[in-house]
């Protein structure tokens, strides 16, 4: 089972249809609804990422009995230290950044937190390549 | 395909209906298909919110009735009515004279159900400390919105709060009273006067309970007609007018919108209306909406002064009941209020049975148990929707093409059942046949 949808970067009304159609997917395949919910935030933190931070970009998703899988490839400015966004410390600091309305954190501990694996590459000025994996059951 | 495992109040009259879908169309949880001219429901995915009674042209869809008569085989009968019915009546009635009317009817006592929101608020309060790792905490007063969580959104259901509603908790207070003045358990008959569907299926198949301490319903428009008509004809003139109104003022705005929320502590929202409500669950369970304490939530637009039972406009409604607690602010100035001192004299026992058991998500949208199963069916759906117009007109009855699809993994349907794929297949007029199968033999004859 594939999907694929296209995600248009500094539309933030748009932001979350891709998340909300897979999420349905999900629970007609009758997956544990904990993992559901695991599994929707981080694909719509990835989402709003794409929108936040790049120009466009492209969220393809498998799914099988064994796993779920989401790859988020952006073009846009790239990351430019990833081990510094993975810190909790910078989601944190993102967190008081978005409450106060401007773009959003990269949100990417979180992301992590909610998946099994999580694989990210990114080069400055391209684009980054999030890959996602939940294992199922 | 599955046994039901609840009960559920909605009901289709066959006769009746026309098999037009506009109820298919609205229903927030697909529950209802048209074949063979009739509308058919799904019993285990309804949610008895009374969105399709609301939009049904010709009134086929209605809510069971209990009647009224069954409560007198019981000595003491207890009528336990939100205070959104005084709400029904034009405002010069008093509330002790709409009591005494209700009296009149059969019964021997009159609560309103709203009674035990005093207690109830410490307690949510607590709660919410308590339970801080499933924020927000989801507001179980609703029943349709209960079921609505447990079949479309099963992730949210450990959010919902394990309390019970004040409605419940009046109904131990009272019945353990009246066993205290010497009725035994089964002379005591608790009977609720309902504002919507959804709370008689709850009364009927509780969610979180064993069995319901209140042994029966009464609609709550069906009471107003013969309340009514009692006031009218002033016949009331026997009955021992009740005391005054006994319900505090946060109790009386319980039933309607902001009614828990003002008095909660904490980031708290209230949110009515399904389709507003349907529209936040979706930002909780995306992780889009975050950091709230709790979330008032109802199915019906102004809470349940907008119950599909309910009779009068639901904003007069709300404003009568305003002007009731401005009033009961005002006789607390003069010391005139009088308070109802069952639900203090039992607050003990209350709080020892306020929980309800765990909540189980019902994931009745899927399409397989077997993960497999449900998988080879969602690739053929994909390749059947790449077919379909898209434009969800619901001719096929259906709601929508996506549903269509389903349908047709799922062996109720066929995909020439689709008009447009009739047309493009040029079907030969035999196919007229499968035209029937949908809307019934009749209604081509009733159209001609
Ligand atoms: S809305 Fe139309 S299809 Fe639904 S019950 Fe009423 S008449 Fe039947
Ligand atoms: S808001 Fe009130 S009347 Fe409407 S469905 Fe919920 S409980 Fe019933």
């Amino acid at each position: 089972m594939k999907m694929e949808y296209s995600i248009e970067g500094g539309d933030f009304t748009k932001a979350g249809l891709a998340s909300s159609a897979v999420k349905k997917v999900l629970k007609q395949l009758n997956i544990d609804p904990a993992q559901i919910k695991r599994i929707a935030v981080a694909m719509y933190e990835a989402e709003v990422n794409i929108v936040a931070h790049a120009y466009s970009g492209i969220m393809k998703v498998e799914i099988d009995a064994k796993k779920v899988y989401m790859r988020f490839v952006d073009k846009g400015p790239g990351i430019e230290n990833i081990d510094k966004a993975m810190e909790e410390g910078y989601s944190t600091a993102s967190e008081a950044v978005r409450q106060m309305g401007f773009g959003a954190g990269m949100g990417l501990p979180n992301i992590k937190k909610n998946v099994d694996e999580m694989k990210i590459s990114s080069e400055i000025n391209k684009g980054t390549t999030l890959e996602l994996t939940t294992f199922l059951n | 395909m599955n046994e039901p495992t609840f009960h559920h109040a909605l009901k289709i009259l066959e006769e009746v209906c026309t098999g037009c879908v506009h109820c298919t169309v609205v229903c927030p949880t697909e529950a209802l298909r048209v074949r063979n001219g009739k509308a058919i429901l799904n019993e285990n995915r309804c949610i008895d919110c009374g969105e399709c009674m609301n939009v049904c042209p010709v009134n086929a869809i209605i809510v069971e009735q209990n009647d009224i008569a069954e409560i007198f085989p019981y000595k003491a009968r207890v009528a336990l009515v939100s205070s959104i019915f005084i709400g029904q009546f034009p405002r010069h009635y008093q509330t002790r004279k709409i009591y005494s009317g209700m009296l009149e009817q059969g019964f021997t006592h009159v609560h309103e159900s709203e009674h035990g929101a005093g207690i109830l608020i410490e307690q949510i309060n607590q709660y919410i400390a308590q339970n801080s790792q499933n924020k927000p905490i989801i507001s179980s007063f609703c029943p349709a919105i209960v079921r609505l969580i447990q079949v479309r959104f099963p992730s949210l259901v450990e959010n919902i709060m394990l309390l019970k509603a004040p409605l419940d908790l009046a109904a131990l207070a009272f019945k353990k009273e009246l066993i205290e003045k010497g009725y035994k358990e089964e002379e005591i008959g608790i009977f609720y006067v309902t504002p919507c569907a959804a709370k008689i299926a709850a009364i009927k198949s509780p969610v979180g309970e064993e069995k319901s301490v209140i042994n029966g319903v009464v609609n709550m428009n069906e009471l107003y007609n013969k309340v009514y008509s009692t006031l009218k004809k002033e016949q009331y003139s026997s009955c021992i007018i009740p005391e005054k109104e006994q319900l505090k003022s946060e109790e009386m705005g319980w039933s309607l919108t902001g009614g828990e929320a003002a008095y909660i502590q904490g980031r708290c929202l209230s949110i009515d209306g399904l389709n507003n409500v349907i529209e936040f669950l979706e930002g909780i369970e995306n992780g889009k909406i975050t950091n709230f304490d709790f979330i008032e939530v109802r199915a019906c637009d102004q809470s349940c002064a907008g119950g599909i039972l309910t009779v009068a406009n639901r904003f007069l409604t709300r404003e009568r009941l305003d002007e009731r607690i401005a009033k009961y602010h005002h006789d607390k100035s003069e010391g005139k209020i009088f308070d109802n001192k069952t639900i203090e004299n039992h607050g003990r026992y209350i709080r020892d049975h306020i929980s309800i058991n765990s909540i189980e998500p019902r994931s009745m949208l899927k399409l397989d148990d077997n993960m497999e199963a449900a998988l080879k069916k969602m690739s053929r759906i994909k390749k059947i929707l790449s077919y379909l117009p898209g434009i969800d007109c619901a001719a096929c009855g259906s709601p929508t093409c996506r549903t269509l699809a389903e349908d047709v993994v799922q062996g109720t349907a066929h995909t020439s059942d689709c008009i447009f794929i009739q047309t493009s297949l040029n079907v030969p007029p035999n196919e007229e046949i499968r035209a029937e199968t949908i809307w019934g033999k009749d209604r081509f004859r009733k159209l001609l």
